[in-house]
Protein backbone atom coordinates (compact mmCIF):
# COMPACT_ATOMS: atom_id res chain seq x y z
CA UNK A 1 0.00 0.00 0.00
CA UNK A 2 2.92 2.47 1.16
CA UNK A 3 4.62 1.33 -1.34
CA UNK A 4 2.22 1.89 -4.21
CA UNK A 5 1.68 5.51 -3.17
CA UNK A 6 5.21 6.04 -2.84
CA UNK A 7 5.68 4.95 -6.73
CA UNK A 8 2.84 7.16 -7.72
CA UNK A 9 4.39 10.18 -5.61
CA UNK A 10 8.12 9.34 -7.85
CA UNK A 11 6.36 9.34 -10.89
CA UNK A 12 4.30 12.51 -10.11
CA UNK A 13 7.59 14.53 -9.21
CA UNK A 14 9.34 12.57 -12.44
CA UNK A 15 6.35 14.39 -14.44
CA UNK A 16 6.39 17.29 -12.91
CA UNK A 17 10.04 18.27 -12.98
CA UNK A 18 10.07 16.98 -16.60
CA UNK A 19 7.09 19.46 -17.41
CA UNK A 20 9.17 22.17 -16.03
CA UNK A 21 12.08 21.52 -17.44
CA UNK A 22 10.10 21.65 -21.08
CA UNK A 23 8.80 24.70 -19.77
CA UNK A 24 12.27 26.56 -18.44
CA UNK A 25 14.12 25.35 -22.18
CA UNK A 26 11.34 26.19 -24.09
CA UNK A 27 12.52 29.86 -25.27
CA UNK A 28 16.18 28.06 -26.20
CA UNK A 29 14.21 25.26 -28.32
CA UNK A 30 12.47 28.15 -29.64
CA UNK A 31 15.78 29.78 -30.60
CA UNK A 32 17.61 27.28 -31.71
CA UNK A 33 14.60 25.95 -34.07
CA UNK A 34 13.93 29.74 -35.21
CA UNK A 35 17.61 29.40 -36.69
CA UNK A 36 16.46 26.81 -39.30
CA UNK A 37 12.93 28.08 -39.96
CA UNK A 38 11.97 29.89 -42.99
CA UNK A 39 11.44 33.71 -42.28
CA UNK A 40 7.85 33.98 -42.35
CA UNK A 41 7.55 30.74 -39.87
CA UNK A 42 9.67 32.30 -36.88
CA UNK A 43 6.98 34.40 -35.38
CA UNK A 44 3.51 33.39 -35.68
CA UNK A 45 4.19 29.40 -36.06
CA UNK A 46 3.90 27.41 -32.55
CA UNK A 47 5.14 24.13 -33.58
CA UNK A 48 8.59 23.93 -32.98
CA UNK A 49 9.21 21.79 -35.74
CA UNK A 50 10.01 23.60 -39.15
CA UNK A 51 8.10 22.64 -42.24
CA UNK A 52 11.51 22.64 -44.39
CA UNK A 53 14.81 23.55 -43.18
CA UNK A 54 16.52 26.36 -43.99
CA UNK A 55 20.35 26.00 -43.67
CA UNK A 56 20.76 29.34 -45.96
CA UNK A 57 19.94 31.08 -42.34
CA UNK A 58 23.63 30.13 -41.10
CA UNK A 59 24.92 31.07 -44.40
CA UNK A 60 23.72 34.46 -44.38
CA UNK A 61 25.00 34.82 -40.66
CA UNK A 62 28.49 33.52 -41.34
CA UNK A 63 28.91 36.46 -43.95
CA UNK A 64 28.28 38.85 -41.23
CA UNK A 65 27.68 42.60 -40.90
CA UNK A 66 28.75 45.30 -42.57
CA UNK A 67 31.36 43.36 -44.78
CA UNK A 68 33.12 42.05 -41.87
CA UNK A 69 33.49 38.01 -41.64
CA UNK A 70 31.22 36.66 -38.12
CA UNK A 71 34.60 34.72 -37.37
CA UNK A 72 36.13 38.26 -36.52
CA UNK A 73 33.17 38.73 -34.16
CA UNK A 74 34.01 35.53 -32.47
CA UNK A 75 37.73 36.18 -32.25
CA UNK A 76 37.29 39.63 -30.69
CA UNK A 77 34.97 37.91 -28.05
CA UNK A 78 37.45 34.89 -27.54
CA UNK A 79 40.09 37.35 -26.89
CA UNK A 80 38.48 39.40 -24.76
CA UNK A 81 36.83 36.69 -23.03
CA UNK A 82 40.14 34.63 -22.33
CA UNK A 83 42.45 37.72 -21.60
CA UNK A 84 40.04 38.62 -18.69
CA UNK A 85 40.05 34.68 -17.47
CA UNK A 86 43.98 34.99 -17.78
CA UNK A 87 43.98 38.27 -15.85
CA UNK A 88 41.44 36.90 -13.09
CA UNK A 89 43.30 33.66 -12.44
CA UNK A 90 46.82 35.64 -11.91
CA UNK A 91 45.56 38.53 -9.57
CA UNK A 92 42.96 37.22 -7.86
CA UNK A 93 44.38 34.12 -6.67
CA UNK A 94 47.65 36.48 -5.55
CA UNK A 95 45.44 38.56 -3.42
CA UNK A 96 43.69 35.18 -2.25
CA UNK A 97 46.43 33.84 -1.32
CA UNK A 98 47.67 37.31 0.57
CA UNK A 99 43.89 37.62 2.33
CA UNK A 100 43.82 34.28 3.15
CA UNK A 101 47.16 32.70 4.37
CA UNK A 102 48.97 36.12 5.18
CA UNK A 103 49.24 38.11 8.57
CA UNK A 104 49.86 41.58 7.49
CA UNK A 105 48.99 45.49 8.40
CA UNK A 106 45.47 46.48 7.86
CA UNK A 107 44.38 42.90 6.38
CA UNK A 108 40.85 43.29 8.14
CA UNK A 109 39.86 46.41 6.99
CA UNK A 110 40.92 45.89 3.08
CA UNK A 111 39.17 42.47 2.91
CA UNK A 112 35.98 44.40 4.18
CA UNK A 113 36.60 46.48 1.36
CA UNK A 114 36.95 43.99 -0.65
CA UNK A 115 33.74 42.61 -0.07
CA UNK A 116 32.17 45.91 -0.27
CA UNK A 117 33.56 46.26 -3.44
CA UNK A 118 31.40 43.26 -4.84
CA UNK A 119 28.36 45.33 -4.55
CA UNK A 120 29.23 48.33 -5.68
CA UNK A 121 27.70 49.58 -8.90
CA UNK A 122 30.00 49.78 -11.90
CA UNK A 123 28.14 52.65 -13.10
CA UNK A 124 29.74 54.84 -10.10
CA UNK A 125 33.30 54.20 -11.59
CA UNK A 126 32.50 53.94 -15.19
CA UNK A 127 32.91 57.58 -16.11
CA UNK A 128 36.24 58.20 -14.56
CA UNK A 129 37.41 54.98 -15.50
CA UNK A 130 36.73 55.87 -19.20
CA UNK A 131 38.21 59.17 -18.77
CA UNK A 132 41.61 57.38 -17.62
CA UNK A 133 41.46 54.91 -20.45
CA UNK A 134 40.63 57.83 -22.78
CA UNK A 135 43.54 60.03 -21.70
CA UNK A 136 45.53 56.86 -22.30
CA UNK A 137 44.25 56.83 -25.66
CA UNK A 138 42.83 53.00 -25.12
CA UNK A 139 39.15 53.37 -25.68
CA UNK A 140 38.29 50.71 -28.97
CA UNK A 141 40.85 48.54 -27.80
CA UNK A 142 40.39 45.47 -25.62
CA UNK A 143 42.09 47.23 -22.32
CA UNK A 144 39.42 48.44 -21.08
CA UNK A 145 37.88 45.58 -20.99
CA UNK A 146 40.78 42.72 -19.49
CA UNK A 147 43.46 45.79 -17.55
CA UNK A 148 40.77 45.76 -14.71
CA UNK A 149 40.84 42.10 -14.71
CA UNK A 150 44.31 41.73 -14.19
CA UNK A 151 44.26 44.29 -11.50
CA UNK A 152 41.95 42.43 -9.75
CA UNK A 153 38.82 44.37 -9.73
CA UNK A 154 36.75 41.10 -9.46
CA UNK A 155 36.41 41.18 -6.13
CA UNK A 156 33.89 37.94 -6.13
CA UNK A 157 36.34 35.45 -7.31
CA UNK A 158 38.91 37.22 -4.70
CA UNK A 159 36.28 36.02 -2.16
CA UNK A 160 35.95 32.80 -3.97
CA UNK A 161 39.40 31.82 -3.76
CA UNK A 162 39.94 33.31 0.07
CA UNK A 163 36.95 30.64 1.07
CA UNK A 164 38.59 28.06 -0.34
CA UNK A 165 42.24 28.97 1.13
CA UNK A 166 40.59 29.25 4.58
CA UNK A 167 39.37 25.30 3.74
CA UNK A 168 42.56 23.84 3.22
CA UNK A 169 44.29 22.32 6.43
CA UNK A 170 46.99 24.63 7.28
CA UNK A 171 49.38 21.96 8.27
CA UNK A 172 50.48 22.13 4.81
CA UNK A 173 51.70 25.56 4.58
CA UNK A 174 53.86 25.04 8.34
CA UNK A 175 55.47 21.58 6.80
CA UNK A 176 56.19 23.91 3.95
CA UNK A 177 57.59 26.25 6.14
CA UNK A 178 59.69 24.28 8.16
CA UNK A 179 61.17 23.29 4.89
CA UNK A 180 62.26 26.53 4.08
CA UNK A 181 59.40 27.58 1.80
CA UNK A 182 58.88 31.45 2.41
CA UNK A 183 55.20 32.36 1.02
CA UNK A 184 56.33 32.75 -2.59
CA UNK A 185 57.08 29.05 -2.89
CA UNK A 186 54.55 28.31 -0.71
CA UNK A 187 52.18 29.93 -2.80
CA UNK A 188 53.56 28.33 -5.65
CA UNK A 189 54.39 24.62 -4.41
CA UNK A 190 50.80 24.46 -1.85
CA UNK A 191 48.54 26.74 -2.55
CA UNK A 192 48.27 26.66 -6.08
CA UNK A 193 47.97 23.48 -6.97
CA UNK A 194 44.95 22.82 -4.20
CA UNK A 195 43.49 25.69 -5.45
CA UNK A 196 42.35 23.86 -8.93
CA UNK A 197 39.20 23.24 -8.15
CA UNK A 198 38.25 27.64 -7.45
CA UNK A 199 40.53 28.12 -10.31
CA UNK A 200 38.34 26.23 -12.79
CA UNK A 201 35.48 27.56 -11.33
CA UNK A 202 36.74 31.43 -11.70
CA UNK A 203 37.84 30.34 -15.17
CA UNK A 204 34.10 29.48 -16.33
CA UNK A 205 32.78 32.12 -14.88
CA UNK A 206 34.86 34.57 -16.18
CA UNK A 207 34.11 33.66 -19.49
CA UNK A 208 30.72 33.06 -19.28
CA UNK A 209 30.15 36.42 -17.41
CA UNK A 210 32.53 38.26 -20.00
CA UNK A 211 31.38 36.39 -23.22
CA UNK A 212 28.06 37.49 -22.46
CA UNK A 213 28.89 40.87 -21.05
CA UNK A 214 27.03 43.59 -23.03
CA UNK A 215 27.33 47.31 -21.43
CA UNK A 216 31.20 47.23 -21.17
CA UNK A 217 31.26 46.29 -24.54
CA UNK A 218 29.12 49.00 -26.05
CA UNK A 219 30.71 51.65 -23.84
CA UNK A 220 34.42 50.44 -24.55
CA UNK A 221 34.23 49.46 -28.58
CA UNK A 222 33.58 51.50 -31.39
CA UNK A 223 34.82 50.19 -35.00
CA UNK A 224 32.89 47.80 -35.99
CA UNK A 225 36.49 45.76 -36.84
CA UNK A 226 36.78 45.34 -33.01
CA UNK A 227 33.23 44.55 -32.14
CA UNK A 228 32.48 41.45 -30.36
CA UNK A 229 29.36 39.06 -30.84
CA UNK A 230 27.10 40.91 -28.61
CA UNK A 231 27.64 44.19 -30.33
CA UNK A 232 27.61 42.84 -33.73
CA UNK A 233 24.62 40.69 -32.82
CA UNK A 234 23.03 44.49 -31.98
CA UNK A 235 24.44 45.83 -35.02
CA UNK A 236 23.01 43.11 -37.33
CA UNK A 237 19.44 43.55 -36.06
CA UNK A 238 19.36 47.27 -36.53
CA UNK A 239 20.60 47.42 -39.79
CA UNK A 240 18.46 44.48 -41.14
CA UNK A 241 14.57 44.21 -41.56
CA UNK A 242 12.60 41.33 -40.15
CA UNK A 243 12.58 39.77 -42.88
CA UNK A 244 15.95 38.64 -41.63
CA UNK A 245 14.88 37.10 -38.71
CA UNK A 246 16.26 33.56 -39.70
CA UNK A 247 19.62 34.87 -39.83
CA UNK A 248 19.22 37.13 -36.89
CA UNK A 249 18.69 34.00 -34.60
CA UNK A 250 21.10 32.25 -36.13
CA UNK A 251 23.41 34.20 -35.37
CA UNK A 252 22.05 33.93 -31.90
CA UNK A 253 22.72 30.52 -32.28
CA UNK A 254 26.54 30.85 -32.49
CA UNK A 255 27.03 33.50 -30.13
CA UNK A 256 25.69 31.44 -27.19
CA UNK A 257 27.26 28.03 -28.63
CA UNK A 258 30.57 28.30 -26.53
CA UNK A 259 28.32 29.26 -23.07
CA UNK A 260 26.04 25.87 -24.28
CA UNK A 261 29.44 24.13 -24.49
CA UNK A 262 31.06 25.28 -21.61
CA UNK A 263 27.99 24.47 -19.41
CA UNK A 264 27.74 21.19 -20.74
CA UNK A 265 31.37 19.90 -19.90
CA UNK A 266 31.78 22.15 -17.13
CA UNK A 267 27.81 21.80 -15.48
CA UNK A 268 28.96 20.05 -12.55
CA UNK A 269 31.96 22.28 -11.50
CA UNK A 270 29.13 25.34 -12.13
CA UNK A 271 26.79 24.33 -10.05
CA UNK A 272 29.19 23.20 -7.13
CA UNK A 273 30.79 26.75 -7.66
CA UNK A 274 27.73 28.99 -6.97
CA UNK A 275 26.63 27.11 -4.20
CA UNK A 276 29.95 27.31 -1.90
CA UNK A 277 30.81 30.64 -2.58
CA UNK A 278 27.24 31.66 -1.67
CA UNK A 279 26.88 29.38 1.58
CA UNK A 280 30.46 29.38 3.30
CA UNK A 281 29.21 33.67 3.97
CA UNK B 1 35.49 19.22 8.61
CA UNK B 2 36.41 23.01 8.93
CA UNK B 3 39.70 24.32 9.52
CA UNK B 4 39.47 27.64 12.18
CA UNK B 5 41.94 30.39 10.57
CA UNK B 6 42.81 31.14 14.60
CA UNK B 7 45.12 35.04 14.36
CA UNK B 8 48.09 35.30 16.78
CA UNK B 9 47.36 37.63 19.39
CA UNK B 10 48.37 41.00 19.53
CA UNK B 11 52.03 41.34 20.35
CA UNK B 12 53.05 44.62 21.97
CA UNK B 13 54.71 46.80 19.06
CA UNK B 14 58.40 45.92 18.16
CA UNK B 15 57.79 42.20 19.03
CA UNK B 16 56.05 41.62 15.79
CA UNK B 17 57.62 39.21 13.72
CA UNK B 18 59.52 37.29 16.54
CA UNK B 19 58.64 34.02 16.34
CA UNK B 20 58.53 32.51 20.09
CA UNK B 21 59.87 29.20 20.01
CA UNK B 22 57.57 26.27 21.05
CA UNK B 23 54.50 28.36 20.48
CA UNK B 24 52.13 28.41 17.24
CA UNK B 25 52.33 31.70 16.09
CA UNK B 26 52.03 33.17 12.70
CA UNK B 27 54.68 35.68 11.77
CA UNK B 28 53.68 39.53 10.29
CA UNK B 29 54.25 39.38 6.50
CA UNK B 30 53.48 43.17 5.79
CA UNK B 31 56.35 43.39 3.16
CA UNK B 32 55.36 40.09 1.28
CA UNK B 33 51.76 40.20 1.50
CA UNK B 34 51.54 44.00 -0.22
CA UNK B 35 53.88 41.68 -2.96
CA UNK B 36 51.03 39.47 -3.44
CA UNK B 37 48.35 42.35 -3.00
CA UNK B 38 50.02 44.76 -5.82
CA UNK B 39 47.89 44.12 -8.39
CA UNK B 40 44.79 44.61 -6.16
CA UNK B 41 46.12 47.89 -4.55
CA UNK B 42 46.91 49.54 -7.89
CA UNK B 43 43.40 48.33 -8.83
CA UNK B 44 41.62 49.19 -5.64
CA UNK B 45 43.16 52.42 -5.89
CA UNK B 46 43.09 53.69 -9.28
CA UNK B 47 39.85 51.98 -10.36
CA UNK B 48 37.91 51.62 -7.63
CA UNK B 49 38.61 54.36 -4.71
CA UNK B 50 39.81 56.88 -7.52
CA UNK B 51 37.25 56.57 -9.79
CA UNK B 52 34.81 56.95 -6.85
CA UNK B 53 35.96 60.22 -5.94
CA UNK B 54 36.15 61.51 -9.01
CA UNK B 55 32.86 61.05 -10.34
CA UNK B 56 31.42 62.12 -6.84
CA UNK B 57 33.01 65.28 -7.58
CA UNK B 58 32.17 65.52 -11.30
CA UNK B 59 28.50 65.24 -10.01
CA UNK B 60 29.27 68.61 -9.49
CA UNK B 61 30.20 69.32 -12.74
CA UNK B 62 28.94 70.25 -16.05
CA UNK B 63 31.59 67.90 -17.94
CA UNK B 64 31.44 66.31 -22.08
CA UNK B 65 34.47 64.17 -22.14
CA UNK B 66 36.27 67.01 -24.18
CA UNK B 67 36.49 70.78 -21.72
CA UNK B 68 37.53 70.57 -18.70
CA UNK B 69 34.69 69.96 -15.97
CA UNK B 70 33.41 73.54 -14.43
CA UNK B 71 31.78 73.76 -11.07
CA UNK B 72 28.21 73.83 -11.28
CA UNK B 73 27.41 73.22 -7.43
CA UNK B 74 24.47 71.40 -6.68
CA UNK B 75 22.74 72.13 -10.79
CA UNK B 76 22.60 68.54 -11.87
CA UNK B 77 21.08 67.11 -8.80
CA UNK B 78 18.49 69.75 -8.58
CA UNK B 79 17.66 69.39 -12.51
CA UNK B 80 17.44 65.60 -12.09
CA UNK B 81 14.24 66.17 -9.36
CA UNK B 82 12.80 69.26 -10.47
CA UNK B 83 12.82 69.32 -14.28
CA UNK B 84 13.59 65.83 -15.87
CA UNK B 85 10.51 63.62 -15.98
CA UNK B 86 12.78 61.37 -17.88
CA UNK B 87 14.85 60.33 -14.85
CA UNK B 88 11.52 60.22 -12.66
CA UNK B 89 9.87 57.45 -14.56
CA UNK B 90 13.25 55.93 -15.39
CA UNK B 91 13.51 55.23 -11.35
CA UNK B 92 10.10 54.44 -11.38
CA UNK B 93 10.54 51.93 -13.90
CA UNK B 94 13.47 50.32 -11.80
CA UNK B 95 11.92 50.50 -8.57
CA UNK B 96 8.88 48.60 -10.33
CA UNK B 97 11.67 46.10 -11.61
CA UNK B 98 13.47 45.79 -8.85
CA UNK B 99 10.36 45.07 -6.53
CA UNK B 100 8.62 42.75 -8.98
CA UNK B 101 11.68 40.09 -10.19
CA UNK B 102 13.46 39.81 -7.18
CA UNK B 103 10.41 38.49 -4.88
CA UNK B 104 9.62 36.46 -7.66
CA UNK B 105 12.78 35.37 -8.80
CA UNK B 106 13.58 34.35 -5.50
CA UNK B 107 9.97 32.66 -4.74
CA UNK B 108 10.05 30.44 -7.67
CA UNK B 109 13.48 29.47 -6.99
CA UNK B 110 12.72 28.53 -3.18
CA UNK B 111 9.37 26.87 -4.30
CA UNK B 112 11.77 24.88 -7.06
CA UNK B 113 14.53 24.26 -4.82
CA UNK B 114 12.41 22.52 -1.81
CA UNK B 115 10.26 20.16 -4.40
CA UNK B 116 14.22 19.36 -5.82
CA UNK B 117 15.92 18.83 -2.65
CA UNK B 118 14.70 14.85 -2.06
CA UNK B 119 16.98 11.89 -2.87
CA UNK B 120 14.92 11.30 -6.75
CA UNK B 121 16.40 9.78 -9.71
CA UNK B 122 17.53 12.62 -11.97
CA UNK B 123 17.72 15.20 -9.52
CA UNK B 124 21.00 16.12 -10.74
CA UNK B 125 20.11 16.31 -14.61
CA UNK B 126 17.16 18.73 -13.10
CA UNK B 127 19.22 21.04 -11.35
CA UNK B 128 21.57 21.65 -13.94
CA UNK B 129 18.51 22.27 -16.38
CA UNK B 130 17.46 24.45 -14.39
CA UNK B 131 20.60 26.27 -14.07
CA UNK B 132 21.34 26.62 -17.62
CA UNK B 133 18.58 29.87 -17.54
CA UNK B 134 21.06 31.91 -15.80
CA UNK B 135 24.10 31.46 -17.68
CA UNK B 136 22.06 31.93 -21.25
CA UNK B 137 19.83 34.72 -19.94
CA UNK B 138 21.89 37.56 -19.43
CA UNK B 139 23.32 38.09 -23.02
CA UNK B 140 21.86 39.62 -25.81
CA UNK B 141 20.78 36.39 -27.60
CA UNK B 142 17.96 35.13 -25.21
CA UNK B 143 16.86 38.85 -25.21
CA UNK B 144 16.14 38.95 -28.82
CA UNK B 145 14.07 35.70 -28.14
CA UNK B 146 12.28 37.39 -25.54
CA UNK B 147 11.58 40.42 -27.89
CA UNK B 148 10.17 38.02 -30.62
CA UNK B 149 8.19 35.91 -28.00
CA UNK B 150 6.16 38.94 -26.77
CA UNK B 151 5.81 40.75 -30.03
CA UNK B 152 3.08 41.29 -32.33
CA UNK B 153 1.61 37.98 -33.61
CA UNK B 154 4.81 36.40 -31.55
CA UNK B 155 4.22 33.07 -29.55
CA UNK B 156 2.50 34.79 -26.33
CA UNK B 157 0.36 36.82 -28.21
CA UNK B 158 -0.71 33.61 -30.30
CA UNK B 159 -0.98 31.39 -27.43
CA UNK B 160 -3.28 34.70 -25.45
CA UNK B 161 -5.74 34.68 -29.13
CA UNK B 162 -6.46 31.27 -28.43
CA UNK B 163 -8.56 32.54 -25.23
CA UNK B 164 -9.64 35.66 -27.18
CA UNK B 165 -7.35 38.08 -25.79
CA UNK B 166 -5.26 40.21 -28.98
CA UNK B 167 -2.61 41.81 -26.73
CA UNK B 168 -1.06 43.51 -29.79
CA UNK B 169 2.41 42.21 -28.40
CA UNK B 170 3.30 42.99 -25.09
CA UNK B 171 6.55 44.72 -26.01
CA UNK B 172 4.72 47.28 -27.36
CA UNK B 173 2.27 48.26 -24.71
CA UNK B 174 3.03 50.92 -22.11
CA UNK B 175 1.48 48.50 -19.19
CA UNK B 176 2.72 45.29 -19.89
CA UNK B 177 5.98 45.95 -21.47
CA UNK B 178 7.86 45.65 -18.47
CA UNK B 179 6.60 42.30 -17.39
CA UNK B 180 8.32 40.81 -20.36
CA UNK B 181 11.77 42.14 -18.57
CA UNK B 182 10.54 40.76 -15.48
CA UNK B 183 9.71 37.26 -16.94
CA UNK B 184 12.87 36.72 -18.45
CA UNK B 185 14.76 37.96 -14.80
CA UNK B 186 12.24 35.52 -12.94
CA UNK B 187 13.04 32.52 -16.09
CA UNK B 188 16.88 32.71 -14.59
CA UNK B 189 15.71 31.71 -11.32
CA UNK B 190 18.37 28.62 -11.40
CA UNK B 191 20.97 30.70 -9.68
CA UNK B 192 19.59 31.63 -6.37
CA UNK B 193 18.11 28.12 -6.67
CA UNK B 194 21.16 26.26 -6.35
CA UNK B 195 22.32 28.50 -3.68
CA UNK B 196 19.11 27.43 -1.49
CA UNK B 197 19.23 24.11 -2.22
CA UNK B 198 22.45 23.63 -0.80
CA UNK B 199 21.16 25.36 2.06
CA UNK B 200 18.74 22.91 2.31
CA UNK B 201 20.85 20.39 2.31
CA UNK B 202 22.23 21.91 5.34
CA UNK B 203 19.86 21.31 7.47
CA UNK B 204 19.98 18.55 10.13
CA UNK B 205 17.31 15.83 9.41
CA UNK B 206 16.78 15.95 13.55
CA UNK B 207 14.87 18.98 13.50
CA UNK B 208 12.75 17.51 10.88
CA UNK B 209 12.45 14.24 13.09
CA UNK B 210 11.36 16.62 16.29
CA UNK B 211 9.03 18.71 14.27
CA UNK B 212 7.27 15.58 13.05
CA UNK B 213 7.21 13.97 16.58
CA UNK B 214 5.45 17.31 18.21
CA UNK B 215 2.76 16.73 15.12
CA UNK B 216 3.72 19.56 13.06
CA UNK B 217 2.61 19.52 9.73
CA UNK B 218 3.85 20.37 6.55
CA UNK B 219 2.86 24.13 6.22
CA UNK B 220 3.61 24.38 10.20
CA UNK B 221 7.57 22.43 9.38
CA UNK B 222 8.21 25.01 6.87
CA UNK B 223 7.41 28.36 8.82
CA UNK B 224 8.95 26.74 12.18
CA UNK B 225 11.79 24.77 10.68
CA UNK B 226 13.03 25.40 6.96
CA UNK B 227 12.48 29.29 6.95
CA UNK B 228 14.41 29.93 9.95
CA UNK B 229 16.98 27.45 8.92
CA UNK B 230 17.22 28.95 5.10
CA UNK B 231 16.71 33.05 6.61
CA UNK B 232 20.60 33.42 6.26
CA UNK B 233 21.08 32.21 2.78
CA UNK B 234 17.52 34.31 1.76
CA UNK B 235 19.08 37.55 2.90
CA UNK B 236 22.51 36.44 1.04
CA UNK B 237 20.40 36.17 -2.12
CA UNK B 238 18.04 38.39 -1.66
CA UNK B 239 21.07 41.41 -1.26
CA UNK B 240 22.65 39.72 -4.49
CA UNK B 241 19.80 39.99 -6.45
CA UNK B 242 18.37 43.02 -5.56
CA UNK B 243 21.84 44.50 -6.22
CA UNK B 244 21.91 42.92 -9.59
CA UNK B 245 18.30 44.33 -10.36
CA UNK B 246 19.18 47.69 -9.59
CA UNK B 247 21.82 47.77 -12.31
CA UNK B 248 20.02 45.58 -15.03
CA UNK B 249 20.87 47.08 -18.67
CA UNK B 250 20.79 44.31 -21.80
CA UNK B 251 17.40 43.07 -21.31
CA UNK B 252 15.73 46.51 -21.25
CA UNK B 253 18.67 47.76 -23.83
CA UNK B 254 18.03 44.71 -26.52
CA UNK B 255 14.44 44.55 -25.88
CA UNK B 256 13.45 48.27 -26.49
CA UNK B 257 15.67 48.47 -29.17
CA UNK B 258 17.85 50.93 -27.08
CA UNK B 259 15.27 53.77 -26.57
CA UNK B 260 13.38 52.41 -23.36
CA UNK B 261 10.36 52.16 -25.42
CA UNK B 262 6.83 52.04 -25.57
CA UNK B 263 6.62 55.73 -23.49
CA UNK B 264 9.76 54.95 -21.68
CA UNK B 265 7.84 52.07 -19.83
CA UNK B 266 11.13 50.53 -20.37
CA UNK B 267 13.46 52.91 -19.78
CA UNK B 268 15.50 51.46 -17.00
CA UNK B 269 17.97 53.92 -14.56
CA UNK B 270 20.56 52.19 -16.21
CA UNK B 271 19.62 52.86 -19.25
CA UNK B 272 18.88 56.20 -18.86
CA UNK B 273 22.04 56.76 -17.36
CA UNK B 274 23.85 55.39 -20.62
CA UNK B 275 21.82 57.74 -22.69
CA UNK B 276 22.93 61.03 -20.62
CA UNK B 277 26.63 59.82 -20.58
CA UNK B 278 27.53 58.34 -23.40
CA UNK B 279 25.11 59.37 -25.79
CA UNK B 280 24.52 62.93 -25.58
CA UNK B 281 28.27 63.22 -23.27
CA UNK B 282 26.78 64.54 -20.49
CA UNK B 283 29.09 63.24 -18.23
CA UNK B 284 28.59 65.25 -14.87
CA UNK B 285 24.91 64.53 -14.97
CA UNK B 286 25.72 60.94 -15.84
CA UNK B 287 28.48 60.75 -12.76
CA UNK B 288 24.89 62.01 -10.87
CA UNK B 289 22.86 59.93 -11.26
CA UNK B 290 25.36 57.14 -10.93
CA UNK B 291 26.02 58.39 -7.03
CA UNK B 292 22.42 58.37 -6.68
CA UNK B 293 22.16 55.09 -7.71
CA UNK B 294 24.90 54.10 -5.36
CA UNK B 295 22.74 55.62 -2.82
CA UNK B 296 19.75 54.04 -3.56
CA UNK B 297 21.56 50.56 -3.72
CA UNK B 298 23.50 51.14 -0.13
CA UNK B 299 19.97 52.55 1.37
CA UNK B 300 18.04 49.18 0.25
CA UNK B 301 21.16 46.92 1.36
CA UNK B 302 21.52 48.64 4.64
CA UNK B 303 17.44 48.48 5.52
CA UNK B 304 18.18 44.47 4.29
CA UNK B 305 20.51 43.91 6.79
CA UNK B 306 19.45 46.26 9.92
CA UNK B 307 15.97 44.53 9.47
CA UNK B 308 17.68 41.02 9.01
CA UNK B 309 18.27 41.02 13.16
CA UNK B 310 14.74 40.65 13.52
CA UNK B 311 13.94 37.87 10.79
CA UNK B 312 17.29 35.67 10.11
CA UNK B 313 18.51 33.00 12.53
CA UNK B 314 21.82 31.95 12.76
CA UNK B 315 22.27 28.97 14.44
CA UNK B 316 24.42 28.66 17.49
CA UNK B 317 22.77 31.77 18.74
CA UNK B 318 21.58 31.35 22.11
CA UNK B 319 18.20 32.96 21.82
Amino acid sequence: MTTARERLKAIAWQALMVLLVLLLLYPVIWLLTASVKPADEILSSLSPVPSRLVPENYRTALDGVAGISVWRFFGNSVLVSVGAVVGNLISCSLAAYAFGRLRFRLRGPLFAFTLLTIMLPYHVVLIPQYTIFKQLDLVGSFWPLILPKLLATDAFFIFLMVQFIRGLPRELDEAAEIDGCGPVLTFRHIILPLLKPALITTTIFTFIWTWNDFFSQLIYLSDPESYTLPLALRLFVDQTSQSAYGPMFAMSVLSILPVLCFFLAFQRYLVQGIATSGLKG
Amino acid sequence: MTVQTVDAPPTPAGQTGETRPGRRHRRDRTGIAYLFLSPWVCGALLLTVGPMLASLYLSFTDYDLFTSPSWVGFDNYRRLFSDDSRFLSSARVTATYVLFSVPLKLAAALVVAMLLNRPRRGQGFYRSAFYAPSLLGTGVALALVWRALFTDGGTVDSITGLVGWDTGGWINEPAYAIWVLVILAVWQFGAPMVIFLAGLKQIPQDLYDAAAVDGAGRWRTFRSVTLPMLSPIILFNLVLETIHAFQAFTPAFVVSGGRGGPSNSTLFYTLYLYERGFVQFRMGYASAMAWLLLLAVGLVTAVFFATSRRWVFYSGEAK
